[in-house]
């Protein structure tokens, strides 16, 4: 073997170090969390409140908490995303507008999440009054999922074949009746599955919801939009640093990273199978 | 009214309506910049804004005389990230060159959902996981009595930066031109050299905007940092020191002090300040990519 081959054997054996390390950190990642947090699972942990200045019992507040920002997320940044990608695919034309659109899109989804979190307290907590609430934190983490709900829904829209459009603007159809017909039925999965990709995201945050709806202890159920509530991010961080027995709470804080992380996980496998799906039904 | 008249009236008002949504984002982003400078102006009212930002002491809750100076918080932020861009940045690059010219197009397939995964993992997990994996390894290496200083919060902001940087360079690699290597090939250098000589310089726009767009996400995350740094308000003496980011001063102190004094303006003040730099970062990143997919086409 002359010099020249050991040097790229090397390298890109090198290369390949590089890969097994990003591999390394997220299996040590997973079997870190998933060893020591599936001890902390049972059905009491699922379903219970906590107990004995949390010390005890189970997340399920957190649980339901979050499902229930989750949903007042996705109600404005679904629609929302799926409008403007539209207009952004099908309508817009390559103006300046049209570019400085595409670049606020771009930097909004560079904001820092803290930058979200201020914005929420002084737009939806202050000036729109909906004081410290599901709807607030839903409506901040809702801000900062559009920018990802939007390039998602405009990927797909870009699948669609201009074929499809001309076809029924041939038949006479207006624009619209185009987009409505022949456009969005086919889109539409592809746009779900890019939104839930951002959606999950979304149910991860924790710095938007924390001074927007997020408390560290209730004992009960929210039980409207305006009142505060529980989610599992903010609860890991209160299980992990500011608890006032830190050590003794651990298994339940690897507990909640276990969910949490399942439920992230889960949701960003289920995009991935959907569109995994629709690519093999699109070849067949 | 005739029915055709009626139709185009309809088609216009659809159209409007999307319109409306699109301009939407820009709307958000002017809206979060005013709402942010409105709420800050009431605290250079009692603050000077040179030594708010050259000052290294904050003490906003002093008995005796209130110091408002975010330097310590400025340098921290830096500091972190460029730790983390230390890291991320030769890990994501080698990731990046190994899919896109060492490895099986199996591989690939396989190994980019799992990059994508990294990515899906919320900030607060990689901090928990920061203070009980990362933390006690940290402080045996280095023989301190414990491990939540900037190193920690620089290994965490790289593995978080790491996707961003993979996939982005790894399009870039792949974007160069295959006449490039071809002619390299035929030239008579090995893949390697072609690697780090052509292809890798003639990707290098692509991979500068990766890393100023991982920069900027490790500029603005919150709650690693915040759970890994140890959060002394103090002038950073070194990687192995506690420090406390722009980011977590916010976080810490915002649930605590009361409204609408000077302390809470300032610290809205920050996130501004915070606002700023990351919107300057990105657009910088935006404006290399763009010329270089402009130079493609």
């Amino acid at each position: 073997m002359n010099r020249k081959k050991i040097v790229e054997f090397a390298g890109f054996f090198l290369l390949r170090v590089c890969l097994y390390i990003v591999f390394a950190v997220l299996l040590l990642f997973l079997y870190d969390i998933g060893s020591k947090g599936a001890g902390s699972i049972s059905w009491e942990f699922l379903t219970k409140a906590p107990r004995r200045g949390m010390t005890e019992g189970g997340i399920f507040p957190a649980i339901m908490g979050t499902f229930l920002v989750t949903i007042v997320t996705a109600l404005l940044a679904v629609p929302l995303g799926m409008f403007a990608a539209i207009y952004l695919n099908e309508y817009a034309k390559q103006t300046r507008l049209t570019r400085v659109i595409r670049l606020s899109i771009r930097n909004l989804s560079g904001v820092p999440s803290i930058v979200y979190g201020l914005f929420g307290v002084i737009l939806f907590v202050n000036i729109l009054n909906c004081g410290t609430s599901i709807l607030s934190a839903g409506l901040t983490l809702g801000l900062l999922t559009l920018p990802w709900t939007i390039t998602a829904s405009e990927e797909a829209l870009k699948t669609i074949p201009n074929s499809y459009r001309e076809g029924a603007l041939a038949l006479g159809a207006t624009k619209w009746q185009s987009i409505r017909t022949n456009v969005l039925p086919y889109a539409l999965p592809g746009m779900l599955t890019g939104t839930v990709l951002g959606l999950a995201r979304a149910a991860g945050e924790t710095a938007p919801i924390m001074f927007t709806g997020a408390a560290f202890y209730l004992p009960f159920l929210p039980k409207s939009l305006s009142d505060q509530f529980m989610a599992l991010p903010y609860h890991l961080y209160v299980m992990a640093t500011q608890h006032h027995n830190i050590s003794l709470v651990r298994p339940l804080a690897y507990g909640t990273a276990l969910v949490l992380i399942a439920l992230v996980l889960g949701m960003n496998m289920v995009a991935v199978i959907i569109r995994y799906r629709l690519r093999r039904k699109r070849r067949e | 009214m005739n029915r055709m008249s009626f139709a185009r009236l309809k088609e216009s008002a659809i159209k409007a309506f999307f319109f409306t949504n699109g301009i939407l984002a820009v709307l958000v982003l002017i809206g979060i910049f005013c709402l942010l400078l409105f709420t800050s102006v009431p605290a250079f009212r009692e603050i000077n804004i040179k030594e708010f930002l050259i000052d290294k002491n904050w003490n906003p809750t002093s008995p005796v005389k209130e110091e408002y100076g975010i330097l310590s918080m400025i340098v921290s932020t830096f500091m972190v990230t460029l730790g983390a861009l230390i890291i991320a940045v030769p890990l994501g690059i080698g990731v990046a060159a190994y899919l896109s010219d060492v490895a099986h197009w199996k591989v690939r397939e396989i190994a980019k959902p799992i990059v994508e995964v990294l990515a899906g993992i919320p900030s607060v997990v990689i901090g928990f996981l920061g203070i009980v994996l990362f933390g006690p390894i940290i402080a045996g290496i280095f023989g301190v009595s414990h491990g939540l200083n900037a190193v920690n919060g620089s290994i965490l902001l790289a593995i978080m930066a790491l996707p961003t940087i993979i996939s982005i360079s790894e399009d870039s690699l792949n974007a160069v031109p295959r006449a490039y290597a071809e002619a390299s090939l035929a030239l008579g250098a090995s893949r390697w050299q072609t690697l780090i000589r052509v292809r890798i310089p003639a990707a290098l726009s692509g991979i500068l905007a990766s890393m100023m767009l991982g920069m900027g996400r490790a500029i603005g995350e919150t709650m690693t940092v915040l759970m890994v740094t140890g959060n002394a308000p103090a002038f950073p003496k070194g990687f192995l020191s506690s420090i406390r980011t722009m980011t977590a001063n916010i976080a810490i102190e915002l649930g605590e002090v009361p409204y609408y004094t000077t302390h809470y303006y300032a610290l809205f003040a920050i996130g501004l300040v915070l606002f700023i730099i990351t919107f300057l970062v990105n657009l910088a990143s935006d404006i290399i990519l763009h010329k270089y997919q402009e130079r493609e086409q």
